[in-house]
């Protein structure tokens, strides 16, 4: 990078050097902050040492009372709040994409041609990312009361940012071509639309689709924590009757869930994609 | 799929219909149908709901900033901050010898399947239910969401080292073997300079994804905002959630520029 100055006289002694100072002094001042902000964190967080002296004597009551697991609560409760959380996962990602495309639409400069517009979409997609799908559900739990319709719209909502952002990129990333074909042809907006750009981004939407599914899976187990229904609110149960053979229960089932999604995920893309 | 039905020089159509896509969507449409009644959604109760949300709405402005509430918001807020740094660090402090144990090309297979099934654990969990567990092992407090956010970080910076790893060139590696050389120089000298810009591009985005997360294992006693935040709801204190909320916003925008920066800086 500093190439120029060491290739302007032939034959002397090459100084080869891999940053500008301009990077090593921006470098040495990330370095520094860095250790400075670990500093300051480790000093000045409150932690309470008395806490961790119990810790592993903690940990190992937790485990003793997890086991054996009550199996017996599998066909009673947690197989109902399963299937409430698989369906939760779905129906929130398809009303997420939904709700997704509108937005990427609105976003995707080659499509909206308002910069107003373009920054009020970016705005819900950063929006809507930020604040985490329990934090949704603790506000449509509040709105909708307790249960599944709560859990369903805050994935939805919250995996619109995720969605939409990477729909826009993809939309803007697809070729003027077909779409400047179609026009002069005389084609309607919702033609082009759909004859010139679907078929280009329809990979990428599956893509990211099947990729959003995987992680709400995963996110609508825990969401009845606070009242978004599933297997959430099965643990919930388990755990402020600290029936700790039963948490255990609902972990592994969260764990085989989740790995089963990923596995799925996975083979789809391999299939389709 | 289009190729079929242009077959036959005479009809030849600029769109055949894609059958196969108007039954998928069919059926999505008839899953979605499906679905809402199994969840019992029903346009009443959503008709319902948006009355109480108006209501909820209207009890949420303007947002509370009266200087009590402020300093709490800030108590929370420096604490979340603190948690998400530390649970970084050291986060990416482990992850990195994890994840080249976890990386086949350089450790025996033993030893990286075993990394490798660590770290599907802990990436399988999601960091709320961690954080429930570390709540009884150590206490409610920052500590417990910090060790919550430190397992979730190395499910993730792990992962993707261990994947750097795997795709980097071994010509390098060789060549330092070649001289001799212990296996710490040859992953100091052959493999981090190949790897280096990657990670810290990860770490960088888990800074951030650690900030947003710090917010949530507060809900379950992990501390930070999460805990001001759940407090605020559980007291209805509805204009103080907003602030909160918006403050989380600005917080974690901020943090998505400068690990921006971070990225660009050691690209």
């Amino acid at each position: 990078m500093n190439a120029d100055t060491a290739m302007t006289r032939e034959g002397a002694l090459r100084l080869w050097q891999r940053f500008t100072p301009a990077e090593r002094s921006m470098r040495s001042a990330f370095y520094l902050i860095t250790v400075m902000a670990v500093i300051w964190s480790v000093q000045t967080v409150a932690i309470i040492p008395e806490f961790f002296y119990d810790a592993p004597q903690q940990t190992a009551d937790l485990f003793a009372r997890m086991w054996p697991i009550d199996w017996a609560w599998y066909p009673k409760v947690v197989h109902a709040a399963l299937i409430e959380t698989l369906h939760t996962a779905t129906l929130g990602t398809a009303v997420a994409v939904v709700l997704a495309s509108l937005v990427a639409l609105m976003v995707a400069r080659n499509i909206t041609g308002s910069v107003v517009l373009n920054t009020i979409g970016r705005l819900i997609l950063v929006a809507t990312r930020s604040v985490h799908a329990i934090v949704w559900a603790l506000f449509f739990v509040a709105v909708f009361g307790p249960g599944a319709l709560a859990g369903t719209l805050a994935i939805a909502v919250h995996s619109i940012g995720f969605t939409g952002k990477f729909l826009s990129e993809a939309i803007e990333e697809s070729k003027p071509g077909p779409i400047e074909a179609l026009v002069a042809a005389g084609a309607s907006p919702l033609a082009v639309l759909i004859k010139g750009y679907w078929p280009q981004v329809k990979p990428a939407f599956l893509a990211i689709a099947m990729f959003r599914w995987d992680i709400n899976v995963r996110e609508s187990a825990v969401l009845g924590l606070v009242g978004g229904g599933g297997l959430g609110m099965a643990l919930d149960t388990a755990l402020s009757n600290l029936y700790w053979d039963q948490a255990g229960l609902v972990l592994l089932v969260i764990f085989t869930v989740v790995i089963a999604a990923e596995i799925v995920t996975a083979w789809v893309r391999a299939k389709i994609i | 799929m289009t190729g079929v039905l242009a077959q036959t020089p005479r009809q030849r159509v600029a769109f055949p219909s894609n059958w196969s896509a108007r039954i998928a969507f069919v059926a999505l449409a008839i899953y979605v149908v499906y679905a809402s009644t199994i969840l019992d959604i029903s346009w009443a109760r959503f008709a319902a709901g948006i009355e109480h949300g108006s209501r909820f709405l209207s009890r949420m402005f303007p947002p509370n900033v009266a200087p009590d509430k402020l300093q709490l918001l800030f108590g929370g807020m420096v604490e979340s901050m603190q948690i998400a740094i530390i649970a970084t660090v050291a986060g990416v402090l482990v992850s990195l010898p994890l994840g080249l144990a976890a990386a086949r090309n350089l450790s025996p297979a033993p030893l990286a399947w075993t990394a490798r099934g660590s770290i599907a654990l802990f990436r399988s969990f999601h960091p709320v239910i961690v954080a429930i567990l570390f709540v009884k092992a150590v206490g409610f407090g920052a500590l417990a969401g910090m060790l919550a956010l430190i397992v979730a970080s190395l499910g993730f910076i792990a992962k993707l080292v261990a994947e750097a790893v795997e795709e980097m060139s071994m010509q390098q590696v060789e060549g330092v073997r070649a001289t001799g050389s212990p296996f710490l120089s040859l992953v100091i000298m052959g493999v981090l300079p190949q790897v280096m810009p990657r990670f810290i591009g990860f770490s960088a985005y888990q800074l951030d994804s650690n900030l947003r997360n710090s917010a949530l294992v507060g809900l379950v006693g992990g501390g930070g905002i999460g805990s001001t935040l759940f407090t605020a709801f559980q007291r209805f204190d509805y204009d103080f959630v907003l602030t909160i909320v918006l403050a989380i916003i600005g917080v974690v925008m901020v943090g998505e520029i400068v690990s921006g920066w971070m990225r660009r800086l050691f690209q």
